[in-house]
C-alpha cells in the first residue's frame, strides 16, 4: 500500500476550524487537506473529537471558528458528494423499515421532492446492495438484521449517494473480526475510486488497510503518512495506549514509544 | 347497532369515528415510531386554551382549537427540536400553560357552556354534520401531505442525522409533521376527548408495531384496528348505556394488554 498521493486534488480543505460543545472546547485550529482517493484513518482517545470533526465536515456541527470545503464548495453544497456511515445503535431495531427503504434514503437529498424512484435509481440501490453483498435481504426490515448486516447497509446506503467521498464512524464497532475484515475489503475496493474518512479503535484495521493516520486528541497530529510519530505519541499519550491495548504491529510505531508502552494493556475504552 | 342507525346522530357518530381513525392510524403511527407521546399529549391539552378563547370570542371553539392546536404544535415543535436538554420539562410547562388559559377564558365568558365536558372527555354521540365536513377538510390534507412526503417523512423520523447530511429540510418536514399531529389531535378529542386522544394516537400503532415491521402496513393495520375499536366502542356504550369515549378507550386498551400477551405467548411459549 502507498502513501497517499499528494499531487492530487484536494477535495476536503480543513482550515483552522476550532468546535466546541456548550463552550467547552472540543477541536482546536485543525487544518486537514485530504487529497483524492486518499484513506485517511483517524484514530485518537475517546473524547479527543473524532466525532465531532465528522460532525464539522458534515455541516452538523457549526465551528466557532476556521472553514471546511469539500470539493472547492461550502459544506452544505459540497456535502452532496459525501458518503455518511454513521455508528449503528440499537434504537435503530424498532423502526418499521425495509432494507430497501434505507438504502433509498440515500438517494432522497440533493434531488427534488415527490420525484418517483427512477429505472436508473433501482439500479443505484441494487448495485449498492448487491456491493455490500445483502441484494437477497432488500425487504427484510432493519429490526431482523444482525448489527453486521445493519452496518453493511448503512454502507449499502452511503454508497447510494454516488459519492466522492466516504465518512465512516466506527465501521466495525460491533461486528466480528470476519465481518469487519469483509466491510475492509471491500473499503480498500472501493477506495480505488473513493476518497475515504473513518475513525476508528480497530488498530489493526487501521494500520493493515488506510494510507495515512491522523492522531486527534483536541488537535490534529497528521503528516499525510501511515507513521506515528514520536511527536504524535508523546503529545498525545493516549493515543499509543490504544494502538498498544489493541495488539498493533509494531512497525507503525517509532521505535521510542513502543518500548516504553509495552506493559500498557487495556485502560481503552469504547464509545 | 343497525336499528340505532337509523338516528342521525349514530349515523354521524359512525361517520366521525371512521375518519378520525383514518388520521389517528397514520399520524399515530408518527407518533410512535419517533417517540413524540408525551409531545402530542401537551398539544391536545394546550388546544383548550383554544377552545375557552373560541367561546371567549364567540367563534367556533374546534377553529379555536385548530388555530391554539397548531400554534402550541410550532412552539412545542421547536423547543423539541432547539433544546437539547430537557424540552420535556417545557413542553409540560406549556401544556399547564394552555389548559388554564382555556379555563380562564371560558370564565370570561358569559352565557352557559353546555359541551364543554364534550370536548374533556368526548361526544361522539353529538358530533353536528358541520364538524364531520371539517374532518373531511383535515383528513384531506393529512392524506396529501403523507403521500406527497412520505420517504422524506420515513427519513427524517428513522435518521434524522442522515437526512441531515443528504439535505433533506429536516426542520421543516418536522414542524410539519407536528402540524399534522395538532390536525389529528383535534379531531381525535371530538371522539374520546383531549385528555384520552393519546390512547387513540398510540395504542393502534402500537398493537400494529407488535406484528409487522413495515411502515405502510403500520398504519394501514391501525386504520382499521381503531375503526374497529371505536365501532365495538360505540356499539357496547350504546347497548350498555356507557360513557362513549371513555368505553372506546377500555375497548383499545384491553385489545393493546391482550396483543401484548399473545405476542409474548407466542414468542415463549408455556
Amino acid at each position: 500500500m502507498t502513501d497517499t498521493d499528494l499531487t492530487a486534488p484536494p477535495v476536503i480543505e480543513i482550515s483552522g476550524v476550532s468546535a466546541s460543545y456548550n463552550s467547552h472546547p472540543v477541536l482546536e485550529d485543525i487544518n486537514l487537506t485530504i487529497h483524492e482517493t486518499d484513506f485517511i484513518g483517524l484514530i485518537g482517545p475517546n473524547g479527543g473529537g473524532k466525532t465531532t470533526l465528522l460532525k464539522v465536515i458534515l455541516g452538523l456541527l457549526k465551528p466557532t471558528r476556521g472553514s471546511v470545503r469539500i470539493m472547492g464548495k461550502t459544506v452544505e453544497d459540497g456535502r452532496c458528494s459525501v458518503g455518511y456511515v454513521p455508528q449503528v445503535v440499537e434504537m435503530d431495531r424498532e423502526f418499521p423499515i425495509r432494507v430497501w427503504e434505507v438504502v433509498q434514503m440515500g438517494l432522497l437529498g440533493c434531488r427534488k421532492p415527490f420525484q418517483r424512484i427512477s429505472a436508473t435509481e433501482r439500479d443505484v440501490i441494487r448495485h449498492a446492495l448487491t456491493q455490500v453483498d445483502m441484494l437477497e435481504m432488500e425487504q427484510r426490515s432493519i429490526g431482523e438484521l444482525s448489527v453486521g448486516q445493519r452496518q453493511r447497509v448503512y454502507i449499502a446506503r452511503a454508497l447510494a449517494t454516488s459519492p466522492s467521498i466516504l465518512l465512516l464512524d466506527e465501521p466495525t464497532a460491533s461486528v466480528d473480526p470476519q465481518i469487519a475484515a469483509s466491510v475492509y475489503d471491500m473499503l480498500a475496493q472501493l477506495n480505488q475510486t473513493v476518497t475515504i474518512i473513518m475513525v476508528s479503535h480497530d488498530m489493526n484495521a487501521v494500520s493493515a488497510y488506510v494510507k495515512t493516520i491522523g492522531c486527534l486528541n483536541r488537535t490534529l497530529h497528521y503528516h499525510g503518512t501511515k507513521e506515528i510519530t514520536e511527536e504524535m505519541a508523546q503529545t498525545m499519550y493516549e493515543c499509543p495506549v490504544d494502538l498498544i491495548a489493541h495488539g498493533l504491529p509494531h512497525r507503525v510505531l517509532s521505535p521510542h514509544v513502543h518500548a516504553h508502552s509495552h506493559d500498557h494493556n487495556g485502560g481503552h475504552t469504547h464509545d | 347497532m343497525i336499528e340505532a342507525l337509523q338516528y342521525g346522530f349514530m349515523r354521524n357518530a359512525l361517520a366521525a369515528g371512521i375518519l378520525v381513525s383514518i388520521a389517528c392510524g397514520i399520524i399515530g403511527t408518527y407518533i410512535v415510531t419517533n417517540r413524540i407521546v408525551f409531545l402530542s399529549g401537551g398539544i391536545a391539552h394546550a388546544a383548550y386554551g383554544g377552545i375557552g378563547l373560541g367561546y371567549f370570542l364567540g367563534v367556533s371553539p374546534t377553529i379555536g382549537a385548530i388555530a391554539f392546536a397548531l400554534v402550541s404544535a410550532i412552539g412545542m415543535g421547536l423547543v423539541h427540536r432547539r433544546t437539547k436538554e430537557r424540552s420535556d420539562t417545557i413542553i409540560g410547562i406549556m401544556w399547564a400553560i394552555g389548559m388554564a388559559l382555556g379555563i380562564i377564558f371560558l370564565d370570561l365568558s358569559p352565557g352557559y357552556k353546555a359541551d364543554l365536558m364534550s370536548y374533556l372527555f368526548g361526544s361522539i354521540l353529538a358530533v353536528p354534520t358541520n364538524d364531520l365536513l371539517i374532518m373531511v377538510v383535515l383528513n384531506a390534507i393529512i392524506l396529501t401531505l403523507v403521500i406527497l412526503f412520505y420517504r422524506p417523512l420515513q427519513a427524517i423520523s428513522f435518521d434524522e442525522t442522515f437526512a441531515t447530511v443528504v439535505s433533506v429540510p429536516v426542520d421543516r418536514l418536522y414542524l410539519m409533521l407536528i402540524g399534522m399531529v395538532a390536525l389529528t389531535v383535534v379531531m381525535t378529542m371530538r371522539i374520546v376527548g383531549l385528555i384520552m386522544v393519546i390512547a387513540l394516537l398510540t395504542i393502534p400503532p402500537a398493537i400494529a408495531g407488535l406484528f409487522v415491521r413495515d411502515m405502510k402496513r403500520m398504519m394501514l393495520v391501525s386504520v382499521i384496528l381503531s375503526i374497529l375499536f371505536t365501532i365495538l366502542g360505540l356499539w357496547l356504550s350504546y347497548s350498555l348505556n356507557l360513557t362513549s369515549g371513555a368505553t372506546i378507550i377500555l375497548v383499545t386498551g384491553l385489545a393493546y394488554l391482550l396483543s401484548y400477551a399473545f405476542k409474548a405467548l407466542r414468542k415463549h411459549p408455556a
